[in-house]
């Protein structure tokens, strides 16, 4: 039950509430209102994982989202999320964590033995050993390197987890909750713009949840936030979002959040998303997002125990843990020292304060001697002990030659850090925005806005909290200004205390020690190394965004944002080159890791795309028959009966068509009204057939190219009036047509008088096929003659079926009499079930999409898309005579007499039979005029359909083909992995050729 | 996502609204057939996929369905201008130099 | 409430059950009405809000309602009709022999969509969950109406109230956006 690194009081854990956790097996006990770091912590663990690629033991180093070392795994109803950092995981009642990168047990590793052959593993090991055999690749080098390195293991089972969405629009945005970002959302929120104010923690607060001697309006810094927040939530303008984090800054000021909803939970109501993802946009963004310290790059700097002072002191505030018994602070600079201090009040002993400065301010000094605190000024830490938890540190004196002379050793089981502060700039460099170098303050600030925004307080290095309260009420208000033109008077805050600090220090610092034996973390993640960055610069890596990729220093999940500045300094130093000129890494996003199932958000399962349903579909389920997926589409595929395959399925339905009757389901096919009086003048210039001719009541087949000459559409077009017309388009076509027809119309000729409108929706279709179509319909139909002579073939009439108006079009797809019927779309299962019924009678079936693309196989006609492939003319697929020869022009004409276009050799399309009747080619496979011609030689052309023909009682097959028109009666083959199948070129239509029995 | 200004409904309006049409002011010869062979293939195909500010083709496809015209900035993808189709190419330097581009 | 403003025509569909019910958001399938695609000239209007009897909108996304008849702005050149469903031959006839001579495009769209009827203190919150549009009444006042995506299909909101929103989608488009819609909504249901 004891936490033995908790402190008496203080903090903001709920003392009373104690929750038991498990970290690798081990049960814990923490607070509420921990983090797993801080809990972990408390019960004195600071080794939490094995790093990357020497996998040696590793601590806790952060108290933030830039935690690069405490990565762990999180089991929750049987499934585990890899990758969390502890420092964000907050602690619930049961939970169980997991370390990772470790085999078999965190405290014995064996991959620990790559730290001792870490000389093999230096900058770029991975570009110099990997490199041969190309093929090594998949099958040896990445499965080891993928095995020994990396971090957690990913879930095995489906995410059962639901991920939502939000759009959202605001006046101004506002990242972060420090005391810039909640001044900054103050100020623009009572001018009464709409604001969102979100911040990765679970509290909004910031800096201020961890300062200890420090006021807001005479009163403790937490109680001045909880006030704030108390007030903002009142607000109907604010959108207050804690656990959010600002992870992508995109153009136009559309920026991401990732709100966790429920990881923080211990049993979450399932109808609760586990993550929001937030896509807003913001007139005005306010970045508020803070500064981090920065590591101490001296050798062993990665012993657990070995953290940043910021961390520490929050620790010890925020969460009320002491990291260690015995702590030593090492810092360039002054904040460090209020660590110390907070430390020592309580009763945790500082075995000294070490400042690489020869000398810190004397009221620092003065502080720390009233305490009892041992000062070294001047001061470097050159070393550490202790395996998997620092015991000791060693001290390195700076002379004034700028060598390191030893200073002793100190016994400590914590050691805090700190180089200094780097503002976050990531959001603003994902804005776009170029940072720029501030001498002064050592760090790279934001320079010029691109978009609509301003950083604010310490994410542009501005420090002091008096100074960062005024320069938040000051971005605010510019912010609600910019984006409504309001303004408002308000009471600012004003504070005390929280000065700030001076002081810091980039790099590798300076020691005594063996420097090939002892390494030095830049980027504790990924394992590099102040060496590594300089052997990169020895390699001939001069650009930092090589060295960043070379050395892979910046790639681990923290961006860079801990380790950037110290390996920028250090290629600096080895290029000679100052900082400026070495320039910075851009800042990507995501900000932080960013799961998938955010990304994915509500297209997953049944709602990863809109299923289109035709109103035969629940006839079709339950009458047995199978789908197929056309674009959106689900289609009756075949409709297998007791103990039939497909194949047999399809060759009765093929038959049953072609004897008596067959019930098809049309209405996915594209369908658009052209209406107006230049309605034939448009469709005369669209398509390549004339149309001015066409009586009213009549259908023509139409072609459709783009400019280039080549087929993009086809289907059936019926004259209903004289400025009317019903045009039929390919199902996947229907959308891209009507927006080809659109483009013209609106944009080459805005002077015609017609518009098109889509009725894809408005009707069902259902077609009556085989030479029983018209005593099948007779019954239902009335105020039209369906003698041939009254309507005959490629005809259109308006009539009921059943009293429900329809479009009755005589046209056929199948060779056979063919009708098809469009009923308003609420009546399309009634057409549907009457119809089924019917045929039933006269001994007919229901087909599907593959007996139709086995019926007009036989008869040749083409399906856009399967037979062409874009690069396809009306000429080379036989259907010259759709095109109108004495018309102006239409869309491709001009094209089509295109040099190429006309040239010889172009592919056409043919009809090939196996001599073999029974092999079936395979579609897409190649055509070559030799039997078995030699490795290399180009294919004259390839199968586009392929099928069994139940009529013909054989395969056939229609393809492209070199010139293939002239080669009909000629021996082609198909060479396949199991011999060369000879095929004889003929016509494409292999069944009832002068069409007589379309016409009965 | 860009945000995108549609001048028949007067309104901004996210991109997936939107269907991006290619370079602006490529106009259909009125007469392919006097055209050569050369110019045919310009106007198929030949775009000028400049860095920098441009005239391109916008339509508002799930919106009013109608196309329009805007200057961009491909560098920072700024727009500089909406026109209705049918208005004339504005002077794409002069839009640049005000914005300072 | 909704009806009124809609002129009477956006009803709840009575003989279908409330697609969900909760105190702050209702998702109700709108009973069938008649749908015409007005398409023309500014020169032709007068003459077709004469035969529709109610003025076709010019401004752009707004809306025109009055007794049993709807005008709906979709474009500069396209405006939807709404009408009783039994009147739609009596209407489409009108226009047409009001309009012989003028160019234009009527056609009948009533079977290509469906519509369902989001309403409650939640329902901008709900359509927002797939719809980057801003709801606010400042930028989207009572009477706006506009075709939008709702995550990946096509619809058409038409805010009837301030917090009553028609949301129509082509028919088979529906079964996505109303899923979606009543998934989205379920977590106000959560504790």
């Amino acid at each position: 039950m004891s936490q033995p690194f908790r402190t008496e009081k203080g903090g903001r854990i709920d003392r009373a509430e104690q929750l038991t956790f498990t970290f690798d097996g081990e049960e814990l006990h923490g607070h509420k209102g921990d983090t797993l770091a801080s809990a972990l912590l408390a019960n004195g663990i600071h080794l939490v994982g094995r790093s990357f690629k020497y996998h040696r033991p590793r601590g806790i180093v952060t108290a933030g989202s830039e935690e690069p070392n405490a990565l762990v795994g999180i089991y929750r109803n049987g499934d585990q999320t890899p990758n969390l950092r502890a420092t964000q995981v907050e602690l619930y009642q049961d939970l169980q964590a997991i370390s990772q990168n470790r085999f078999p047990s965190l405290g014995f590793d064996v991959g620990a033995v790559n730290d001792l052959l870490s000389p093999l593993f230096p900058a770029g090991f991975y570009y110099k050993t990997f490199m041969w055999p190309k093929s090594f690749w998949d099958r040896v080098y990445e499965p080891i390197i993928r095995s020994a390195a990396g971090l957690g293991r990913p879930p095995k089972n489906p995410d059962h987890d639901y991920y939502g969405n939000q759009y959202a629009h605001c006046d101004v945005l506002v990242v972060g909750s420090g005391p810039a970002g909640l001044a900054a959302t103050l100020a623009a929120a009572e001018t009464g713009a709409r604001v969102i104010l979100c911040d990765e923690q679970a509290e909004f607060g910031g800096s201020l949840l961890s300062v200890a001697s420090a006021s807001i309006d005479g009163k403790d810094p937490s109680i001045w936030v909880s006030e704030t927040i108390q007030k903002l939530s009142a607000m109907a303008n604010v959108t207050l979002l804690p656990r959010t984090t600002a992870f992508g800054y995109f153009a136009h000021n559309f920026i991401a959040l990732a709100e966790r909803v429920t990881e923080h939970l211990k049993d979450p109501d399932p109808k609760l998303p586990r993550e929001r993802l937030w896509q807003v946009r913001a007139r005005e963004v306010v970045i508020a997002a803070g500064a981090i310290e920065r590591p101490m790059a001296f050798p062993e700097n990665d012993r657990p125990g070995v953290m940043l002072a910021e961390a520490g002191r929050t620790y010890l505030n925020r969460y009320g843990v002491k990291v260690g018994h015995k702590v030593l602070v090492a810092t360039a600079c002054d904040t460090a020292w209020q660590a110390a201090f907070d430390l020592a009040d309580h009763g945790v002993e500082v075995v000294a304060i070490a400042d690489i400065r020869e000398t810190p301010p004397d009221n620092l000094i003065s502080i720390a001697k009233a305490r009892g605190i041992r000062v070294e000024a001047g001061c470097v830490v050159t070393g550490t002990l202790g395996r998997k938890r620092v015991k000791a540190a060693l001290l390195g004196r700076l002379m004034t030659s700028g060598q390191v002379a030893s200073g002793g050793q100190v016994e400590c089981d914590a050691l805090l850090m700190s180089a200094g502060w780097t503002p976050t700039v990531s959001l603003y460099s994902q804005s776009r925005g170029k940072v720029v170098w501030d001498a002064e303050k050592g760090a790279y600030v934001p320079g010029k806005p691109v978009q609509k925004e301003r950083s604010t307080g310490a994410s542009k290095g501005l420090y002091g909290l008096q100074a960062t309260l005024e320069d938040g009420y000051a971005a605010g208000e510019e912010a609600a200004r910019a984006a409504t033109g309001k303004t408002a008077t308000f009471t600012r805050a004003t504070a005390s205390g929280g000065e700030a600090g001076n002081g810091g220090t980039l790099g590798a610092l300076p020691h005594d020690r063996d420097a090939s034996r002892v390494k030095a973390f830049v980027d504790y993640q990924n394992d590099v190394t102040a060496k590594d960055v300089k052997l990169a610069v020895r390699e001939g890596m001069h650009s930092i965004e090589h060295i960043k990729r070379y050395t892979t220093t910046g790639m681990a999940t923290d961006q860079g944002r801990l380790s950037n500045m110290n390996a920028l300094q250090i290629a600096s130093g080895s290029l000679e080159r100052p900082m400026p000129e070495v320039g910075l890494t851009t800042f990507r996003q995501p900000y932080t890791p960013t799961t998938f199932g955010l990304f994915a958000g509500v297209a997953r399962g049944d709602f990863f795309d809109p299923v289109r349903k035709t109103p035969s579909h629940d006839w079709v389920v339950g009458n047995g028959g199978v789908f197929e997926d056309v674009s959106q589409w689900k289609r009756a595929w075949y409709f297998p009966k007791t103990g039939e395959d497909m194949h047999a399925a399809v060759a009765r339905e093929c038959k049953t068509v072609r004897e008596s009757v067959g019930l098809f389901d049309a209405s996915t096919l594209g369908k658009i009204e052209v209406v107006g009086p230049d309605a034939a003048e448009f469709l005369e210039r669209m398509y390549t057939n004339p149309w001015k001719k066409l009586a009213p009541g009549r259908c023509r087949y139409g072609l459709l190219l783009n400019d280039a000459g080549f087929i993009t559409d086809d289907g059936v077009i019926g004259r209903l009036a004289e400025d009317r017309f019903h045009v039929t388009t390919t199902t996947g076509g229907a959308p891209s047509v009507f927006a080809t027809m659109e483009d013209y119309l609106q944009t080459e000729w805005p002077d015609l008088d017609v518009w098109i409108t889509s009725t894809t929706e408005q009707y069902a279709v259902a077609a009556v096929q085989g030479p029983k179509a018209r005593e099948v319909i007779a019954p239902f139909i009335e105020g039209v003659d369906l003698s041939a002579e009254a309507l005959p073939h490629m005809s259109v009439k308006e009539a009921t079926f059943c009293g429900v108006p329809c479009r009755l079009f005589r046209i056929s797809f199948t060779g056979e009499l063919g009708f098809e019927i469009n009923v308003p779309r609420r009546h399309g299962r009634m057409l549907w079930e009457t119809l089924a019924a019917e045929i039933e009678k006269h001994g007919g079936t229901p087909y599907g999409t593959e007996s139709m693309h086995v019926l007009r196989a036989e008869k040749g006609y083409i399906i856009v898309g399967q037979d062409t492939d874009g690069t396809v003319t009306p000429h080379d697929a036989g259907m010259s005579w759709a095109i109108g020869k004495k018309k102006f022009d239409f869309v491709g004409k001009r094209g089509l007499e295109r040099p190429d276009l006309i040239a010889e050799n172009r592919k056409q399309f043919v009809g090939l039979l196996t001599k073999d009747p029974k092999v079936k080619l395979e579609e897409g496979a190649q055509i070559t005029t030799a039997e078995t011609p030699a490795t290399g030689t180009p294919a004259e052309g390839h199968v586009t359909s392929s099928y069994y023909s139940p009529a013909l009682d054989r395969t056939i097959a229609l393809a492209v083909v070199k010139n293939g028109h002239a080669l009909e009666g000629q021996t082609l083959y198909v060479p396949m992995p199991d011999g060369s199948i000879p095929v004889e070129v003929t016509g494409t239509v292999f069944y009832d050729k002068e069409g007589a029995r379309l016409n009965v | 996502m860009l945000l995108i200004y549609c001048p028949y409904c007067q309104v901004k309006r996210a991109e997936t609204e939107f269907h991006c049409g290619g370079e602006a002011h490529i106009a259909r010869p009125s007469d392919p057939s006097k055209t050569t062979d050369e110019d045919w293939v310009d106007f198929l195909y030949t775009r000028s996929n400049i860095k920098g500010v441009y005239a391109e083709r916008w339509r508002h496809i799930h919106g009013c369905g109608r196309f329009f015209n805007a200057v961009r900035d491909t560098v920072s993808d700024d727009f500089l201008k909406f026109y209705k189709a049918g208005e004339p190419m504005p002077d794409l330097n002069a839009l640049a130099a005000e914005a300072g581009k | 409430m909704s009806d009124v403003l809609a002129g009477g025509l956006i009803t709840p569909d009575a003989g279908e059950t409330p697609l969900l019910s909760l105190s702050s958001l209702s998702i109700l399938k709108a009973a069938p009405l008649a749908r015409l695609s007005f398409r023309a000239r500014e020169a032709s209007l007068g003459a077709a809000g004469t035969a529709f009897g109610l003025d076709l909108p010019v401004a752009p996304l707004s809306s025109n309602s009055a007794e049993k008849r709807a005008a709906l702005w979709m474009g500069p050149d396209e405006w939807t009709l709404l009408a009783p469903e039994d009147e739609l031959q009596a209407v489409f006839d009108a226009i047409e022999s009001a309009l012989s001579g003028h160019p234009h495009a009527l056609v009948d769209v009533s079977d290509r969509s469906e519509t369902v009827i989001v309403s409650g203190e939640q329902a901008v919150w709900l359509l927002n969950t797939g719809i980057f549009i801003d709801f606010s009444l400042e930028e989207f006042p009572v009477g706006t109406v506009t075709r939008t995506v709702f995550h990946k299909a096509p619809v058409m909101v038409w805010r009837l109230a301030e917090e009553t929103f028609a949301v129509e989608a082509w028919a088979t488009f529906m079964d996505y956006v109303s899923g979606l819609l009543v998934q989205s909504a379920k977590e106000l249901e959560a504790a």
